[in-house]
């Protein structure tokens, strides 16, 4: 049966299509554009080709952004996916309370960046405070700290998912292997992680995109500080846009990279997945 | 599975629990301190002369505004959710449904603008939300209808792709109208990944600091914005004691909303991160 729907395309689709061109199809369009010109508002803008570009590699707040991003990184992602690892697979030995456990665990997930990062200001505070420093001395320290945030926040998310990964582990190819004489490391190396990959790169790459695209935690935790020395990426982008004037083009070429740097993130992930599936069917 | 007693296992998570409840205990037992014995002695339990009851609450509520920050948070938060799932189911079922080039071309525009991120279009963004008058408490609300709608049509979508059409079909057969068929036969069968939709957004949307500061500013605080420029700008004059009585606030809400929808909060996390 042919049905007609497009009579009720201005119901169903229009409210929120207009809504999603307002908002995302031309702030996007324009952002494009305004990557290659100079301006001080949108209106002013005179078109400078690729001057923005050139100019924010020169500019070392941006490359020092880049690496300190690179860094923190793959520091969170190694860490907060080997606590996680470790975490689900003591929860899915069937202890008692798990379900309790599992609740804590995955509850900081839940709190805004913003209010995250204060909470760990005021502790990593408290803390370097014994020993007559704060957090905005040295940039190590806001390093370590926004790494402990991120492990904080994110541990128990990316526990659960391996928590289902490990649940879906038929239990006759554990107790085969036992039976086989396989010692406890033999299975979990030769079986269980094989056996969860999927969930690690799903874990993997929520980490990665997490840690990468982080601004509400930065800002609240060090802002920065010393200097722009702890600025990621986006914090920096924001700095560039709102903080120096006459570096609004910069700004936005700045956003381009970063968008691109996240797009092939994201492409990279498709890639794996899609693969993986297309090889297990 | 039989639940076993490994009494060193249930110790060390007893432990670990301990560890990650810590940092939201400290805010909580400082937000009854007086506003002087916060900073530098947080872990300090209160005292006699340090217990100050619920007098951070009052002077929070009252003198940041963050009454007001929270009525406004609540009201952005549910009308958006709202908005989010009614249109998007709506617009999610019709792109799927209907097989014209435009429909197909619109999907594909979601689908990309969820790997764009926040900062590409932040500033053009503002200027146009302001252009349209938008940057106000309920104009808002179209903003994070159209920046949300990515994320929201693309799981809406893949659930309308597994319900059968034949249903539909039956449905219109019998004289349903379109408008008829969707509301009573296909959203109720959405309504799973409906309450995820819901569950995802409302985080984003409780929690987000960024996109309300650049669009409704100074003039109307949302919690996370009221919270970021109470600090801004004035370390030496920060009354501590509010500062902790606004950070109770903004978290208390969602852990109680956690500890009694904790299941669907889970699963629909983690349905999210599995799609998105």
């Amino acid at each position: 049966m042919k049905r007609n729907l497009h009579p009720y395309f201005p119901l169903f689709v229009l409210p929120t299509l207009l809504a999603f061109i307002i908002s995302f199809l031309i702030p996007f369009a324009m952002g494009i554009y305004l990557s290659f010109c100079k301006f001080t508002t949108v209106a002013n803008a005179s078109w400078t080709g690729l001057e923005n570009y050139r100019r924010i590699f020169s500019d070392s707040s941006f490359t020092n952004a880049l690496w300190f991003t690179v860094k923190f990184t793959v520091v969170s992602v190694i860490t907060v996916n080997i606590f996680a690892f470790l975490l689900a697979l003591a929860l899915t030995k069937g202890l008692r309370g798990t379900n309790v456990f599992r609740t804590i665990f995955f509850m900081p997930n839940l709190i805004g960046g913003i209010v995250l990062g204060y909470i760990w200001n005021l502790i990593i505070n408290g803390v370097l405070g014994f020993f007559g420093t704060d957090i905005t001395y040295k940039a190590a320290y806001g390093f370590w700290g926004l790494v402990i945030l991120t492990n904080w926040q994110l541990i128990g998310y990316m526990m659960v998912i391996y928590i289902a990964g490990l649940q879906n582990i038929p239990r006759d190819i554990t107790e085969a292997a036992e039976i086989d004489g396989a010692s406890r490391w033999q299975i979990i190396w030769r079986i269980t992680i094989p056996m969860v990959m999927p969930s690690v790169t799903i874990c993997t790459f929520l980490t990665l995109t997490n840690s990468f695209k982080l601004f509400d935690q930065n800002l609240a935790l060090t802002a920065g500080a010393p200097g722009k020395e702890t600025a990621m990426l986006a914090l920096d982008i924001y700095n560039t846009f709102y903080g120096r004037p006459g570096w609004q083009g910069a700004g936005q070429a700045k956003a381009v990279i970063f968008f691109i740097i996240a797009a092939a993130i994201a492409f990279i992930q498709l890639r794996l997945t899609e693969g993986k599936a297309a090889k297990e069917r | 599975m039989k639940e076993k007693t490994n009494p060193v296992g249930f110790i060390f998570m007893i432990l670990l629990s301990a560890v990650f409840l810590f940092p939201i205990a400290i805010v909580f037992m400082n937000s009854f301190k007086t506003k002087f014995s916060i900073m530098g002695s947080p872990f300090r339990l209160p005292n006699k002369e340090t217990f100050a009851g619920f007098d951070n609450y009052i002077t929070g509520i009252t003198a940041a505004g963050i009454g007001g920050a929270f009525v406004r948070s609540v009201f952005i938060t549910v009308l958006s959710v709202f908005a989010l799932v009614l249109l998007c189911s709506m617009t999610a079922w019709y792109i799927m449904r209907d097989t014209s080039r435009l429909s197909r071309i619109i999907y594909k525009l979601f689908l990309f603008s969820m790997i764009v991120p926040f900062q590409m279009v932040m500033y053009t963004m503002t200027y146009v939300a302001s252009g349209l008058h938008l940057n106000n408490p309920v104009g808002i609300i179209a903003v994070y209808l159209g920046f949300g709608s990515g994320l929201s049509v693309f799981m809406l979508g893949g659930f309308v792709k597994s319900i059968p059409e034949e249903l539909e079909e039956a449905a219109e057969i019998d004289g349903c109208t379109p408008l008829r068929t969707f509301f009573s036969i296909v959203f109720p069968i959405l309504k799973p990944t409906a309450v995820t939709v819901a569950i995802l957004n409302a985080m984003w949307i409780w929690n987000d600091y960024l996109l309300p500061y650049l669009i409704l500013g100074n003039r109307y605080k949302t919690l996370p914005v009221a919270i970021q420029i109470s600090m801004q700008g004035a370390y030496g004059s920060v009354n501590w004691g509010g500062f902790m009585a606004m950070l109770v606030l903004a978290i208390l809400p969602i852990i109680i909303f956690y500890l009694f929808s904790q299941k669907y909060i889970i699963e629909g996390v983690i349905a999210g991160a599995v799609k998105g």
